[in-house]
């Protein structure tokens, strides 16, 4: 990060050396970066890449700021002259200095907040994990605890969570390519992401609220957690169920194994919460949501007619296409009730 | 020292030069004056570059060459070239040709972005444009898929297509997927490999899953 702060505060000398530099000098301290941190600085060499795109870009931006200076102190005395030029060229002059000083201050002010926000050092605890905990966790996510009485520990901890989003994502791709599903607005890459971090990141915000109001015991990071970890059982019965089409499958995969998380969430925050009330409101919100999210994603992406193979073979039989975005309520239990008369039939 | 006050120097001998210190290695300099070059040479350097990064995607092993000079040309063409070629498949409507490029392009930059964060964040000791110019790299054996689906494709789709389709996706991808791991997992403590690997498995899955189901109209 050596030659990225040395631009800083040669910048830094060149706007405020024309009032006075002594008192500039103590601001270096603020200029420079923290030491040691890993931050996701793109103009930076690395000692590894000798790629010379970015050399030639730090000599560009080198030369750049030799060239501002130089212009500044140009335009400084070309602005005691400009007085006698009338109000036209004072103005200019003046109007470019400000326009460049203020470049100069929101440049440095940028660059601070991205070095600020995008030092992923803060991300790094929470991914601090080994294989086998992780392998240990997502077995544990379909055990409900017993004792309820006794605060339970929970891991915070991202990667797993957001391994499982992802997995949720493509499965769910999966899904949608298999029932055909035609996305009138937007793409089908865009739909799932869009409905699994919405759930993931919405729900968990909305939980962590209810909690903070009902006065129960957890953190932010813990409800990510908590509710990452939920969305294994949803994988496990999205993944079967798109593939073997049963309807009966589908209801005993989404009491038993969607349950089953759900009460493990269920459990883990009745354990972190005071008072029958508020036991109640927090873990029949969660346990609604969950298991109606495992309900939506199943019925809005499910094919009518079976089998993988025909869907695949081409248009020579046209699958019963949906648009999967704008299903009001009504319109699903009328699909639904179509749906098994159909398979009825067949 | 006394006894050089009285050396004088001719007039016509010019006392000036250069008092700096040479800096690091004479490549900066070097490319700096590729800007005279005229402008085959610079296109068939990095051609050739992009060239045996191919060659070193085709035959993976474990040598840096891919690692210390990444370039992202390559990784550019092939998504480029990966989402022309799966654009207007599997949708009836005019509408749905368009969101295929933008779908395949975000797909595999995102996804990308995403994997190298995971790597970092992992304790990685790569660098974020070199990770991204292995996994851009490491799609060249999913589009050479594509190229034969839509060749078997043109022949006729029926249950032998697919099931030659499906034997050539599974092996480009388990192809991609060793490829890239050969490069990446190597800059990861050990014990952590599996932790790296699986987020590439499920990108190149999804990449592997978009070139099956493809169906021309």
């Amino acid at each position: 990060a050596g030659p990225g702060t040395m631009s800083a505060p040669g910048a830094a000398a060149a706007g405020g050396g024309r009032s006075g530099s002594a008192a500039e000098w103590g601001g270096f301290e603020d200029n420079m970066q923290g030491g040691g941190s890993a931050v996701i600085d793109m103009e930076n060499m690395d000692d590894t890449s000798g790629s010379s795109f970015e050399d030639m870009g730090e000599m560009h931006q080198r030369m750049k700021e030799e060239e501002e200076e130089e212009e500044g102190e140009a335009g400084a005395a070309e602005e005691e002259d400009g007085e006698f030029l009338g109000m036209k060229g004072l103005r200019g002059q003046l109007g470019r200095q400000v326009a460049d000083q203020m470049w100069q201050v929101g440049k440095r002010q940028a660059s601070r907040a991205f070095s600020l926000y995008a030092n992923i050092d803060i991300l790094r605890p929470y991914f601090d994990v080994e294989p086998v905990q992780v392998r240990a966790r997502l077995l544990e996510s379909m055990i409900p605890v017993k004792m309820i009485n006794f605060p339970q520990k929970i891991a915070g901890e991202l990667y797993g969570p957001l391994m499982l989003v992802f997995t949720l994502v493509a499965i769910l791709l999966h899904g949608m390519k298999t029932s055909d599903t035609i996305i009138r607005e937007g793409t089908l890459m865009g739909t799932a992401i869009g409905t699994c971090f919405g759930y993931w990141l919405g729900v968990s915000s909305f939980i962590y609220f209810l909690a903070y109001l009902c006065n129960a015991q957890i953190t932010m990071v813990q409800m990510l957690s908590l509710l990452g970890y939920g969305l294994f059982g949803h994988c496990i019965t999205l993944f079967v169920t798109y593939n073997i089409h049963f309807h009966s499958l589908f209801y005993i995969f989404w009491l038993g194994v969607g349950g089953l998380s759900t009460l493990r969430m269920v459990a883990v925050l009745v354990s972190r919460t005071v008072g029958h009330t508020q036991r109640l409101i927090l873990c029949g919100t969660l346990a609604a949501l969950h298991m109606l999210f495992l309900l939506y994603l199943h019925f809005a992406y499910h094919k009518v007619v079976e089998g993988i193979l025909d869907t695949l073979e081409g248009p020579n039989m046209p699958p019963f296409q949906r648009v999967a975005r704008d299903i009001p309520v009504v319109s699903n239990a009328v699909l639904n009730t179509t749906a098994k008369a159909i398979a009825l039939t067949l | 020292f006394a006894g050089l006050a009285d050396v004088s120097i001719a007039e016509d001998i010019p006392v000036e030069g250069e008092i700096t210190i040479p800096v690091g290695s004479h490549s900066p300099d070097e490319d700096y004056s590729t800007l005279d070059e005229p402008v085959r040479d610079t296109i068939v350097r990095d051609l050739k570059a992009v060239g045996k990064k191919f060659v070193h995607v085709m035959y993976p092993k474990k040598s840096s060459a891919l690692l210390r000079d990444w370039d992202l040309w390559g990784p550019l063409v092939l998504c480029v070239s990966l989402a022309l070629m799966l654009q207007g498949g599997s949708a009836d409507s005019k509408e749905d040709g368009g969101p295929q490029f933008a779908e395949v392009f975000v797909i595999i930059w995102f996804g990308a972005v995403v994997i190298t964060l995971n790597s970092k964040l992992l304790g990685g000791t790569i660098s974020f444009f070199q990770s991204l110019c292995v996994l851009g790299y490491c799609v060249l054996p999913l589009t050479v898929a594509m190229l034969v689906c839509r060749l078997v494709l043109l022949a006729g789709s029926g249950t032998v297509s697919f099931i030659i389709r499906l034997i050539v996706v599974v092996a480009m991808f388990g192809w991609s997927t060793l490829a890239s791991t050969a490069f990446l997992a190597d800059s990861q403590p050990p014990n952590r490999k599996a932790l790296v690997v699986y987020p590439i498995f499920l990108f190149y899955f999804v990449i592997s899953w978009m070139i099956l189901t493809f169906t021309p109209q």
